[in-house]
């Protein structure tokens, strides 16, 4: 579905990707490991259009997108719930979710999609007046995940959606996006630094190393593999 | 009691004047972070704009007119001048309203001539002074005062209920995020340009037949509505309407009662703008600015 082959790309002189490769089939859950720097959340934005890679090419569904705006992209199904939330704190729940489908003119299913929102995320929906930045943490970012289902995405781009939440929430968090994927049908490329919470929902793990993929493998056989658990598992 | 009455009343007609300038300052200025000190001239600008067209029209057909001209001058500016420095230094687009101000003034003054010219009230309340109680009130100052309010609540819906108004408001906000909705980001600063413009020339429009429609028309005003503009917090278009009505009236009030020989208002204006910002450094309804790095 994403094929993103050899993306090079920089802010100014400092080089944040060099050759990064990375798959993610259709309907599977896809995790990026890395430690803070190593080029993740760069890829997650050039996918996204907002870094302009300067090698290499991103495609969707065969369709080059490493050349298009932001708002195609959002257009042709991939959104994103960015690093640090970047919620709209001084705008209701409510708007934040409304823009969210900003693209959207179906008015009808932005509707089911609203409800289907606040089913996965009930406290949403209670506070749906209220303004955004009054939220808890991980109310924000069940908030940003929430905005980013509702541009109706067929790839759901994750970054690090355990950042500072307490483990129960975590839990529940990734329980949802485990949901999203199996029940929607949406295809999820997740950014962590939780690689045992991501590695347990993902099938597919890659291993980012200074703008480079230094490992790739199957989730399972990631979680054996000496040098992950190491670096990344802590055990 | 009845001149406190009349007076806080001329205060409201002229301090709808710097309201709505001020929030043609905001509109610009808490999306880009940019202060537009050319506001005033452009504002002048379109002022000279109607009133080319009035000698050829009604009132109101000329008022609309204005309106869109002002709209497509703004965005014009934002997409041409503005554009091109965005991504450079803080000061670049500063400096480049600045030049805006020497460059309208220049235009208009060769264009127009140097000599004051006469400019109709709002058509809306015509005739004598409306008596309320022992109270005379100006209907100039009413049709002021209405006119502002109408733009305020139009823009009011504007922001709340519409689309792209919603947008406008999530770009001022975060301009990464906005992009990742979707949001032409682009866009929505081109449309706070031409609604700052168009805000400014109904401010010009209606403060024209009190000081005389001439291009150093706004000098006086302009001074006035950053002041209100920074006296509501620069940020809060509700904040600038508050900041501009305050200033008007006090300005009013301290001219009136003034027990020295010598002409205190703007002093006092002035003061009070000191001491709320003592107060709350943020201004009256502002938001502390927090930066991530």
């Amino acid at each position: 579905m994403l094929k993103v082959s050899e993306v090079h790309a920089s802010y100014g002189p400092v080089l944040a990707l060099r050759g990064v490769s990375v798959e993610v089939p259709a309907g599977s859950i896809v995790a990026v490991l890395g430690a803070n720097g190593a080029g993740k959340s760069s890829m997650l934005r050039a996918i996204s259009g907002l870094l302009r890679p300067s090698q290499g090419t991103i495609e969707f569904e065969g369709q080059r997108i490493d050349r298009l705006a932001p708002e195609r992209i959002v257009q042709i199904g991939i959104s994103q719930a960015p690093e640090g939330r970047q919620i709209f704190t001084e705008l209701t729940v409510m708007e934040n979710l409304r823009l969210g489908a900003y693209t959207r003119n179906d008015g009808k299913e932005i509707k089911q999609d609203l409800e289907k929102v606040f089913s996965y995320f009930p406290v949403l929906g209670e506070r749906r007046k209220q303004e955004a930045g009054t939220l808890s943490g991980g109310e924000q970012q069940m908030l940003s995940i929430g905005r980013a289902l509702m541009a109706k995405p067929r790839l759901l781009l994750l970054d690090e959606p355990s950042l500072g939440l307490a483990p129960m929430l975590v839990r529940e968090i990734f329980d949802i996006i485990k949901t999203v994927n199996e029940q929607d049908g949406i295809t999820v490329l997740l950014v962590e630094q939780d690689a045992n919470m991501a590695l347990r929902v993902a099938q597919y793990g890659y291993v980012l190393e200074t703008g480079e993929v230094a490992l790739h493998e199957t989730a399972e056989n990631l979680r054996r593999d000496e040098s992950v658990r190491r670096a990344y598992l802590g055990y | 009691m009845g001149e406190f009455i009349q007076q806080v009343a001329t205060g409201l007609a002229t301090g709808s004047i710097y309201a709505l300038l001020a929030l043609a300052v905001v509109l610009i200025y808490r999306s880009t972070e940019v202060v537009n000190f050319a506001q005033g001239e452009l504002a002048m600008l379109t002022t000279f704009i109607a009133w080319t067209f009035l000698t050829r029209m009604d009132y109101w057909l000329a008022f609309f007119l204005a309106v869109l001209v002002a709209l497509f001058i703004g965005a014009l500016l934002e997409r041409v001048l503005l554009r091109p420095v965005e991504e450079g230094p803080v000061l670049n687009p500063i400096i480049v309203t600045l030049g805006l101000f020497t460059a309208l003034n220049s235009v208009v003054l060769w264009r127009y001539g140097g000599d004051p010219k006469p400019f109709p009230k709002v058509p809306l309340f015509e005739g004598g002074p409306l008596s309320v109680g022992a109270v005379d009130i100006s209907r100039a100052n009413i049709g002021v005062f209405c006119t502002a309010v109408v733009i305020m609540v139009v823009l009011y819906l504007f922001f709340t209920y519409t689309k792209v108004g919603l947008a406008m408001r999530a770009t001022a906000q975060n301009r990464g995020a906005s992009r990742l909705m979707g949001i032409r980001v682009g866009q929505m600063l081109t449309l706070g340009w031409a609604m700052s413009a168009a805000v400014g020339a109904v401010a010009g429009m209606l403060a024209a037949p009190i000081v005389a429609l001439s291009t150093n028309m706004m000098f006086g005003l302009i001074l006035f509505a950053f002041a209100a503009a920074v006296l509501g917090g620069l940020t809060s278009p509700l904040g600038a309407i508050l900041g501009g009505l305050t200033l008007g009236v006090v300005q009013n009030l301290a001219a009136t009662y003034n027990p020295t020989e010598s002409s205190i208002d703007l002093a006092i204006a002035f003061l009070i703008i000191v001491l709320v910002l003592v107060i709350r450094p943020t201004g009256l309804l502002g938001k502390r600015v927090v930066r991530r790095v």
